[in-house]
């Protein structure tokens, strides 16, 4: 196992309140899983809490300790990144559901000494935002200078700023959306079924040594593909073959992007939990910024002091860039202090995760102007 | 103000201390950076080049990729005490709708743009007939994104029309104040306008 001497790796918390949850339902002995990097300044100014994205998790800038690889995130985070631990106290949590120290379904019920499974209670994404808000408490955090995160990471940050006004200075939210659209609904529904499908999965009730992978595995297939773009695909597969030098009129992975997708499930389901894919794809599906206030999304940014960035990206199908603008628009129309800009990049979705030197421009910019 | 190109000096003049800016068209935010700095203004901007809004978010100011054509009207109105439309007014769809957009989103709107009243422009149709090349309209006819091109004394008409007030107007040919027969000096114009 990789050592990383910056992050306290692994580190977690049980939180000493119950959740109440956006469903009605109570959860006890919320474990949080988290890392944080950099030293907190003695008026606690300078705290950055960066969110995760669907399948991501804490190790954002260190060395995940499960599989070995660098954190997802080094290229936003670390030594002389936009979001640097000389200069901010960065905390990373595993969002509630998760399957990387937080509390989720593959967690111990501590009423019944036995794996939640589908009796976790379904969560949202203010749920998450609440496990956190719990989190900073535990570290004496009062106000962030900053929550960012991209994708659900993005939504998170947003919610931040509507459930916790006063604890925002600014939202950095990157590839996302202020609600999930019938489409996105869509694409995650075909993974659940697919996870449910799964003989294996047993109502979720599965065994820790026969898990249902072969649902999962499909389920991350399917959503891979709307990480990325048709351009991007074309450009890196094409139609080309995969170890052969024509097609084998079977259903072999014949093409290279079949076994490119193939790998990208079997890899996944090696390091994430079926019933946590459930919840955390429920939860976004459930997220909705305007819905409590009948649509109106600019309502729920009434009378906001925080300062936003929104970023999108011109391939990104999954987050369009006219879901940010809606956002924009939103942001607007409370007067709030909002900055967006529309990044060119191939890589559809996934571009906010890759090298971006525009993406790093922007944040280190909109970042230092609060400092 | 005195790195300031002429024409933005005369814009900055026009805006008070601590005042709530919107720069529509703002580039790479040059001059609401520079009434931040000299005037503590509270500024935003609106600019269509997606590098223009990087540049000017990374110089820490709150300025959305967007086009003033569509998206003024997603402002509330009064929010700023004053809207700029610095040399892109001749770029818009509908200069006319612009116009009173930016006087309901703020009290005061400045609108600089280049004259096209001014001689050189006229002499060069008239004597060559040619669309006209000029310091402040250098690009050629079939690659320029002005499509609304005005004389001072056709803004001054719409004005009127629109019955905007023009609180105050300045002219500038090569970086200096032209005083009289504005629509044939003047290279640019500035105008303050009221609702």
């Amino acid at each position: 196992m990789p050592t990383d001497l910056r992050f306290g790796l692994d580190r977690r918390v049980t939180l000493s309140d119950p959740l109440h949850l956006e469903s009605g339902a109570r959860l006890a002995r919320v474990e949080v899983g988290y890392e944080t990097y950099g030293t907190l300044d003695p008026d606690g100014g300078n705290a950055i809490l960066i969110c995760h994205a669907l399948t991501g998790n804490q190790h954002v800038a260190g060395a995940d300790p499960r599989t070995g690889r660098p954190g997802w995130w080094e290229r936003m985070v670390g030594p002389g990144k936009p979001i640097d631990p000389a200069r901010h106290f960065i905390v990373a949590a595993n969002v509630l559901g998760g399957c990387s120290g937080s509390s989720g379904p593959a967690s111990v019920d501590p009423a019944t000494g036995r794996p939640y499974g589908m009796t976790f209670p379904v969560i949202t994404v203010r749920d998450m935002v609440r496990a956190q808000a719990a989190l900073l408490d535990h570290l004496g955090i009062a106000t962030l200078a900053a929550v960012v995160g991209g994708s659900m990471g993005g939504m998170q940050a947003l919610d931040w700023a509507v459930a916790y006004p006063q604890r925002v200075r600014a939202v950095v939210a990157i590839a996302t959306a202020a609600r999930h659209s019938a489409q996105n609904i869509a694409y995650h529904e075909v993974g659940r079924q697919a996870i449910m499908a799964d003989p294996n999965w047993r109502g979720g009730d599965y065994q820790i040594d026969a898990p249902p992978v072969a649902g999962l595995a499909v389920a991350r297939m399917a959503a891979h593909i709307t990480y990325l773009s048709e351009a991007g695909l074309t450009a890196k597969f094409g139609r080309r073959l995969q170890d052969r030098d024509a097609v084998s009129f079977g259903f072999d992975a014949d093409f290279q992007v079949e076994s490119y997708l193939r790998h990208q499930g079997l890899s996944f389901v090696e390091r994430f939990d079926a019933n946590s894919y459930l919840y955390i794809t429920r939860a976004t599906d459930y997220f909705d910024l305007a819905a409590p206030h009948d649509g109106r999304l600019a309502a729920a940014f009434a009378h906001t002091a925080t300062r936003f960035a929104v970023v999108a990206f011109d391939s990104d199908w999954l987050y369009p860039t006219a879901e940010a603008r809606r956002i924009v628009r939103a942001l607007n129309a409370a007067n709030a202090r909002v900055s967006f800009v529309e990044l060119a990049s191939p890589h559809g979705h996934d571009a906010f995760l890759l090298d971006s030197p525009d993406l790093n421009r922007v944040v280190d910019g909109f970042l230092r102007a609060g400092e | 103000m005195t790195a300031l190109r002429p024409d933005l000096a005369a814009i900055a003049a026009a805006v008070p201390h601590g005042a709530r800016v919107l720069d529509v068209g703002c580039g790479d935010g040059a001059l609401l950076a520079a009434l931040r700095a000299e005037k503590g203004v509270d500024g935003r901007g609106i600019e269509l080049s997606g590098a223009n809004v990087a540049a000017a978010v990374a110089r820490g100011l709150s300025v959305v990729q967007g086009d003033a054509d569509t998206d003024l009207g997603d402002y509330p109105t009064a929010a700023f005490d004053v809207a700029i439309l610095s040399d892109t007014l001749q770029a818009m769809r509908a200069p006319d709708v612009v116009l009173t957009e930016l006087v309901r989103i703020a009290r005061t709107a400045v609108v600089a743009f280049p004259n096209f009243g001014h001689w050189r422009v006229r002499l060069s149709l008239l004597l060559r007939g040619r669309m006209p090349m000029t310091a402040t309209l250098p690009v050629p006819w079939y690659a320029t994104a002005n499509i609304h091109l005005c004389t001072v004394a056709d803004f001054r008409a719409l004005a009127a029309e629109r019955r905007l007030t023009v609180a105050r107007a300045t002219f500038l040919s090569d970086g200096r104040d032209v005083t009289w027969g504005a629509n044939w000096r003047a290279a640019q114009a500035v105008f303050v306008l009221q609702r």
